[in-house]
């Protein structure tokens, strides 16, 4: 995989490359058993520092997303569960509603993606999704 | 006063400056900077012209005495002044052939693996490069003596913006392979994210701030909401803007508390290496501080 850094972003770059794994793995182009690209290797094709490759697969190992083996790599130990299909589909049932009630109180698309995200970013991440 | 240039002994700090101080005539160049930068950390020294960049690091290599303080660095230092100097009637050949001879360290393979990189004669005189042909020649011949810290005023000055990203990610590069430390002066702060990852900012002859990047960032964050005196949360306020009804405030926060939520009319974003220096630049203009 090749990661890309957003310079313009405010999200630091090492969460830049954790998001663009767990991305990888919710979308399903990386799974358990994948090597991650070397520290060098992704150096040389992002033009990241290196101590931000290594920042970014300690804080992936932490959450045990991925493990190191000695020697021969880090590599994907776990996929990111999503959630139970019924569980998923209540919520996407409930959110519909929502959006439906939305648009009746006269909100745009644009209006809803802010207060979807001020509610996110309140909701202690902090962070918010460009 | 007493001027000492000593080696750092700790192994883990590459770069060390306690209260330097350094003076043309009667005026004040560099005053009170101390700091220590960690060894393998690749530094921004970041500042508006004139701010004593250039002074600083020409202490730190140990080609000007320092009026106040001590600087130590640990192991051999490598400059390449804003200058890029080379010879101009030597051929690139002849400048590596000069760079062996007037190094302890001199790694011949690195040097040339470079210049190859960037497609620069070997046979042609320095003379007849351009400028950036000959900044490739003058960082060849800094990396090829194996600093233990690397030092480069403004080496993305006058590069395209290929060369820029090539030479950074040539750069990060060998840092990934030799652990070498680096400290860099640049203008060009919004290409730094994911380069650098300490920062060192100068402002009239004076540290402002330094640092881990990320935890820097992560203390300031930037709050837009209907037009107010002061911020929705509490903290330092860095940079306040009013424009019609609206303000924006980039504001530090306090040490040791969680993160304040703000709600209501407000918005967050999180602040980039450009809005903070931007702003703490604007705000040392203004005479906000020191």
């Amino acid at each position: 995989m090749e990661f890309r850094i957003d310079r313009s972003s405010g999200l630091p770059a090492y969460l830049q490359l954790v998001r663009q794994v767990r991305e990888g793995l919710r979308l399903g182009w990386l799974s358990p058993g994948d090597r991650l690209p070397t520290v060098r290797d992704v150096v040389a094709s992002s033009g990241v520092n290196a101590n931000t490759v290594l920042k970014a697969y300690r804080e992936l190992e932490m959450t045990g997303l991925v493990e190191a083996r000695q020697g021969s790599g880090t590599f994907v130990k776990a996929g990111l569960g999503t959630a139970d299909p019924e569980v998923m589909g209540r919520l996407r049932t409930r959110l519909a509603e929502w959006v439906r009630e939305a648009r009746e109180a006269g909100l745009d698309d644009e209006d809803i993606d802010a207060l979807v995200r001020s509610v996110l970013s309140n909701d202690g991440e902090g962070v918010a999704v460009r | 006063m007493t001027t000492v240039v000593e080696p750092v002994e700790a192994a883990a700090t590459a770069v060390r400056a306690q209260a330097l101080g350094k003076r043309y005539k009667d005026k004040w160049a560099l005053r009170d900077c101390t700091f220590e930068l960690p060894a393998g950390r690749v530094a921004a020294l970041v500042g508006a012209n004139g701010a004593g960049k250039t002074t600083l690091m020409t202490v730190l290599a140990g080609l000007l005495r320092p009026d106040e303080g001590a600087a130590g660095v640990a192991g051999r230092v490598a400059f390449v002044s804003q200058e890029k100097p080379v010879y101009r009637h030597f051929t690139v050949a002849e400048m590596l052939r000069m760079g062996a001879r007037l190094n302890t360290v001199w790694d011949q393979d690195r040097a040339g693996r470079w210049l190859e990189r960037f497609e620069i004669p070997l046979d042609r005189p320095c003379g007849r490069l351009s400028g950036g042909q000959q900044a490739q020649v003058a960082f060849a011949v800094a990396i090829g003596s194996r600093p233990d810290v690397l030092m480069l005023d403004e080496p993305l000055a006058n590069l395209d913006p290929l060369a820029r990203r090539e030479v950074t990610a040539e750069l990060l590069g060998e840092v990934a392979e030799t652990g070498m430390t680096v400290l860099l002066s640049t203008h060009v702060v919004a290409e730094l994210g994911g380069v650098a990852d300490h920062l060192l900012l100068l402002a009239h002859g004076r540290l402002l701030a330094g640092g881990d990047l990320d935890e820097l960032l992560a203390r300031h964050v930037v709050y837009t909401g209907p037009r107010s005196d002061v911020p929705p949360a509490l903290g330092k306020v860095v940079e306040a803007r009013h424009r019609g009804g609206q303000s924006t405030f980039l504001v530090e926060l306090p040490e040791g508390r969680p993160r304040p939520v703000v709600a209501g009319q407000w918005a967050e974003r999180p602040v980039t290496l450009e809005d903070y220096v931007l702003a703490q630049l604007a705000a040392t203009r203004k005479g906000l501080k020191g």
